[in-house]
């Protein structure tokens, strides 16, 4: 990890105080770890801070902790954990930030003012885990069909589904004309 | 009397707006849409008023087959997700996992990686040019980049075993080394090659159809694209040299001197142009590549090309019949529930396919199956810019830019 980015992280603590977790680094990799209320003004700040200029959202994806060991629970204080991969392209810095989602109420805050990218990323971590972006333009399911229920990526859905494919309308009969 | 005074006055109520815009689907069954994509258009006239793009109908639920899957049997997913560069594939999701699990790759493994890469990045480029002539009206452009890519295709199988479905690599090398007559094998498609760019070039270039199809069609500026997260040539043809190859460089591209086109136009023809000078940077780098490949093609020093980490490469059957402690690594990485156990954390690794950024965003629980595989797929995010490419303008123009974004949607809906 660059200098730069270190002193950034520790900028960001200072700045934001209790709303700042922690960060933590694996294989050169920095990851920023925030409580969900924050991750708007956050996020602002690393976007358009001259330090930062995360310019570049390159992916929104959520990750629940349901089955994780209990060693790796201080990386996922609550259930989900909305994870942000950043891009600078001025600096060639990458960050990872985490926001974490309690269970109930499953909802954090749409960042879809400050990035375009966010508007299909948050559609489909809504769609595959059940997290509710607060004002988001157009939150509805992306990949699943709408009348579908459940989350399938979250942990304590079945690998082969609840029987949906089963349970699909079919004709069985032959109607003559 | 007009048509609307006509409607006014059978339905009296009804307001004007209902009858100035139609609404019509395109796709999800369509020659167009390459692949299964839905558009659901409102139209004035021929001019697009609004338009929402509809996905999902490839959704295999890859990521959460993943969570099922150990490192090494995931890679067969990976190539499923792309079917016009699965190698490009393969060794994103095999770049990935060495960056969790911490093992390099020998050089030698390293150089015939990307060679197959840039090969695959040639076949998909040459054949996405060639999809953009045919939809809009150069049929023959298309014939003859399939025969291209036809001739790639037998390169794949003769180092894959497949054409399509490669499944070439493992976590820390790949299954098997090249032919020895593999230079030959390249070599004679790259004399050919650089001939039939030029051709592309002469049949589209100044095409008056190409032309006034494509310049201007589908602009994207520079802000726009990098808040959409717009990566690949699409990003490139906005002005933005972004390349992970050149700035998080991965493999051996450190080693080998290539350029990276731009353009600063934004629109369908600028992306052709990036893409075409993007296989001339290819063939440049095979070329490169070629002549540094320690071992050269024979290997008669037997260098290696998987890593010498036997924890996570299976060692040569040779060392496991005469070896207690290859026979033990073998016995562990082949039995289910023992061995290649990364360690406990997350990466995030990215590789620059021919449409841009994938991403594997792998969370490890330090057990044998991966606790969640995330991948980031460029189709997914280049697509988002569709609305606003196209919102505006005639129905034409969508055809031309959805064939510009080349959208592969088993990427895109996984």
């Amino acid at each position: 990890m660059a200098i730069e980015l270190m002193a950034l992280l520790k900028a960001v603590q200072e700045r934001f105080g209790d709303d700042v977790l922690g960060h933590s680094e694996f294989r050169k990799q920095a990851t920023l770890r925030i409580k969900h209320t924050a991750n708007v003004k956050v996020l602002r700040f690393l976007r358009d801070d001259p330090s930062a200029k995360f310019e570049m959202l390159t992916d929104v994806t959520c990750v629940d902790s349901l089955r994780l060991p209990d060693d790796m629970l201080i990386e996922y204080p609550e259930r989900f954990a909305v994870v942000y991969q950043l891009t600078s392209l001025v600096h060639n810095e990458r960050l990872r930030v985490k926001a974490y989602v309690p269970e109930e109420p499953c909802e954090i805050d749409s960042v879809t003012g400050l990035w375009d990218a966010a508007n299909w990323g948050e559609r489909e971590a809504y769609d595959m885990f059940g997290v509710v972006f607060r004002n988001h333009p157009d939150l509805k399911r992306i990949l699943m069909p709408d009348n579908y229920e459940g989350h399938p990526l979250r942990k304590d859905y079945p690998l082969k589904g609840r029987g949906e494919r089963d349970n699909f309308p079919k004709y069985t009969e032959i109607v003559e004309s | 009397m007009s048509a609307v005074d006509e409607i006014k006055k059978i339905a009296p109520t009804a307001s004007k707006e209902v009858f100035k815009t139609m609404s019509m689907n395109i796709g999800p069954q369509h020659p167009a849409t390459h692949g299964t994509l839905r558009l659901k258009v409102e139209l004035d006239g021929e001019k697009i008023v609004k338009v929402e793009p509809e996905i999902g109908f490839l959704h295999t639920g890859f990521e959460k087959l993943g969570e099922y899957r150990n490192y090494n049997q995931f890679v067969v997913i990976s190539d499923r997700m792309n079917y016009l560069s699965p190698l490009n594939n393969n060794i994103g999701f095999a770049v990935s996992c060495e960056e969790l699990f911490g093992v390099t790759v020998p050089p030698r493994g390293q150089y015939i990686r990307v060679i197959m890469a840039e090969l695959s990045r040639m076949a998909d480029h040459v054949v996405s040019v060639g999809l953009q002539g045919m939809d809009l009206g150069a049929f023959s452009v298309m014939l003859w980049t399939f025969i291209e890519r036809e001739k790639l295709y037998d390169i794949f199988e003769a180092v894959t075993g497949a054409r399509l479905t490669t499944s070439w690599t493992r976590v820390g090398g790949v299954f098997r080394d090249v032919p020895p007559d593999f230079p030959e094998l390249v070599n004679a498609f790259l004399s050919k090659f650089p001939a039939v760019i030029d051709e592309i070039e002469y049949m589209l270039n100044k095409n008056r159809i190409f032309m006034d199809r494509t310049i201007g069609v589908g602009t994207l500026t520079k802000e726009q694209a990098i808040s959409h997260g717009v990566t690949g040539p699409m990003l490139r043809a906005c002005g933005v040299d972004y390349d992970i190859r050149k700035v998080r460089p991965y493999l051996c591209y450190p080693e080998l001197q290539f350029d990276v086109p731009t353009r600063t136009e934004g629109d369908v023809y600028a992306r052709y142009q990036v893409r075409l000078a993007e296989m001339r940077e290819s063939i440049k780098i095979v070329r490169q590549a070629l002549e540094k490949l320690p071992g050269g093609g024979p290997n008669k020093e037997k260098l290696p090309v998987n890593s010498l980490d036997h924890k996570v490469t299976l060692p040569p059957k040779d060392m496991v019949y005469h070896d207690m402690e290859s026979l033990i690594h073998h016995f562990k990485l082949t039995m289910p529930g023992h061995g290649l156990i990364p360690p406990k954390g997350e990466v995030y690794s990215s590789t620059e396919t021919p449409n841009g950024e994938l991403g594997f965003y792998l969370v490890s629980d330090g057990t044998g199956l991966p606790y969640r595989v995330r991948i980031r797929p460029p189709s997914f995010y280049n697509y988002t810019t569709f609305v606003k490419q196209t919102t505006g303008r005639l129905i034409s123009d969508a055809v031309a830019c959805m064939a510009s974004i080349n959208v592969i949607a088993g990427e895109l809906d996984r």
